[in-house]
């Protein structure tokens, strides 16, 4: 139990994704400008990486693991360098198919999500989560916590970011500052705050 | 010279005016994390540049055979296939630095930059000009990411490609190295300083305000 919740404090706020890691930050930055769309990229990415990383855990063990295939009598077979595609192909079918159920039996969640479901196939952050979950070895709990954690983390940065950035009307800004520059100065700030975490998971 | 004027056009375009990183925002996960020392930054601007030019090339070549409902699928997987091999290149010929990059080299193939220039460009265009707009743009980012490099190279550590360049206080030098500089928040800081500069530069990118603030009441 307090394993599964040291490894969510991990992923959600020691290595969170877009201030310490440096992932997703495309979407990060483009979709902060106001808090509903960034509430909305938070909760699908979210789901999308605490089904995804799981499922690819699954997938990379049976099938793409060195020695997977020793049931059939063929154990020196390694396939891991096809795990990049298969993982695309596993977030981009996880992405259509979330797309679909929504539209289908809950409209207004798909209306809300709008146009972030499919721009999640391309998300660094949710194919890096499957990637440090295979280099890290987890199994298969820890690699469900790791995605849940990591979704956790990028939501709670995202909407942060996006309540600062809508105070920014209120900021008389250098013309050449405005837009992308503040918002790189401001991740720089909240990046500096999260790095305190990091020291308090090396005290321990 | 006439026909060679577009080309070089497509070719410079992207190294400041039409930046992918500064101005667009694209591919900036990679180009923040692997910032930290010259090496890296070399290493992963040659690959970036290496995939984005190749998968430009396949893509627009078979551009008129890709049916549209799939195209991203496809181009996704051309793209993989390519930073595939650059992996396992990487892995046989620099197995040093391809530990250091981690996992960086593989999320080449979610670098917006590359997805951009396929979906944009390539699939519109001839194989020719598409390889030369995306060899321009793995230019540009490569710029940005060489710039950002040596910088937090040079005052995080004094150093330049590993070689001692500043000569460091506790060797009886004069320069105290600036560890800040080596940790996530400066890359943030350096870039936003950058684009900063840039727009200062060319005033025509700097964006209007996003929000306004609401009206003031006017005292009764």
């Amino acid at each position: 139990m307090s394993d599964a919740w040291n490894l969510f404090l991990l992923a959600a706020f020691v290595d969170n994704m877009p201030l310490t890691l440096f992932l997703g930050l495309c979407t990060f930055l483009a979709l902060s400008r106001r808090t509903e769309s960034a509430i909305g990229l938070g909760v699908a990415m979210t789901f999308v990486l605490g089904v995804s990383v799981p499922l690819n855990h699954l997938i990379y063990q049976a099938v793409l693991a060195p020695g997977a295939w020793a049931w059939a009598g063929r154990p020196e077979l390694d396939l891991s360098y096809l795990a990049l595609i298969a993982f695309i192909g596993v977030i981009a079918a996880i992405v259509q198919l979330l797309e679909m159920v929504l539209d289908r039996y809950f409209p207004r969640i798909h209306a809300a999500f709008g146009v972030f479901l499919p721009l999640l196939t391309v998300q660094c952050v949710i194919l890096g989560g499957s990637l440090f979950m295979v280099e890290r070895s987890y199994n298969f709990a820890q690699s469900a916590v790791f995605g849940f954690g990591s979704g956790v983390g990028f939501f709670v940065a995202v909407v942060m970011l996006s309540a600062i950035r809508v105070r920014l009307a209120y900021a008389d800004l250098p013309a050449g500052l405005r837009g992308l520059g503040i918002a790189f100065v401001l991740t720089g700030l909240m990046s500096l705050g999260f790095a305190s975490f990091t020291q308090m998971a090396a005290a321990q | 010279m006439v026909a060679r004027a577009p080309y070089w056009k497509t070719l410079t375009e992207p190294l400041i005016r039409q930046n992918p990183v500064t101005l667009q925002i694209l591919g900036l996960c990679s180009a923040l994390a692997v910032t930290t020392t010259l090496a890296t930054a070399l290493t992963m601007s040659v690959s970036l540049t290496i995939v984005v030019t190749l998968s430009c090339g396949i893509i627009s070549l078979i551009r008129r055979h890709i049916p549209d409902t799939i195209r991203m699928i496809v181009q996704i997987v051309i793209i993989a296939a390519m930073v595939i091999v650059i992996d396992q290149f990487l892995q046989a010929y620099f197995a040093e630095i391809s530990r250091a990059l981690s996992v960086y080299v593989w999320l080449i193939t979610t670098n917006c930059v590359v997805m951009a220039r396929t979906e944009t460009y390539a699939s519109h265009n001839p194989p020719l000009p598409s390889m030369v707009d995306g060899f321009g743009y793995g230019l540009g980012y490569s710029l940005i990411l060489m710039i950002l490099g040596g910088l937090r190279e040079l005052f995080g550590k004094g150093e330049l490609f590993g070689a001692q360049v500043l000569p460091l206080a506790d060797q009886g030098g004069w320069f105290t190295p600036l560890s800040l500089m080596l940790l996530a928040p400066s890359g943030f800081f350096l870039l936003g300083g950058m684009v900063w500069a840039i727009r200062s530069i060319r005033p025509e990118q700097a964006e209007a305000p996003e929000h306004t603030p609401p009206a003031r009441m006017e005292p009764a």
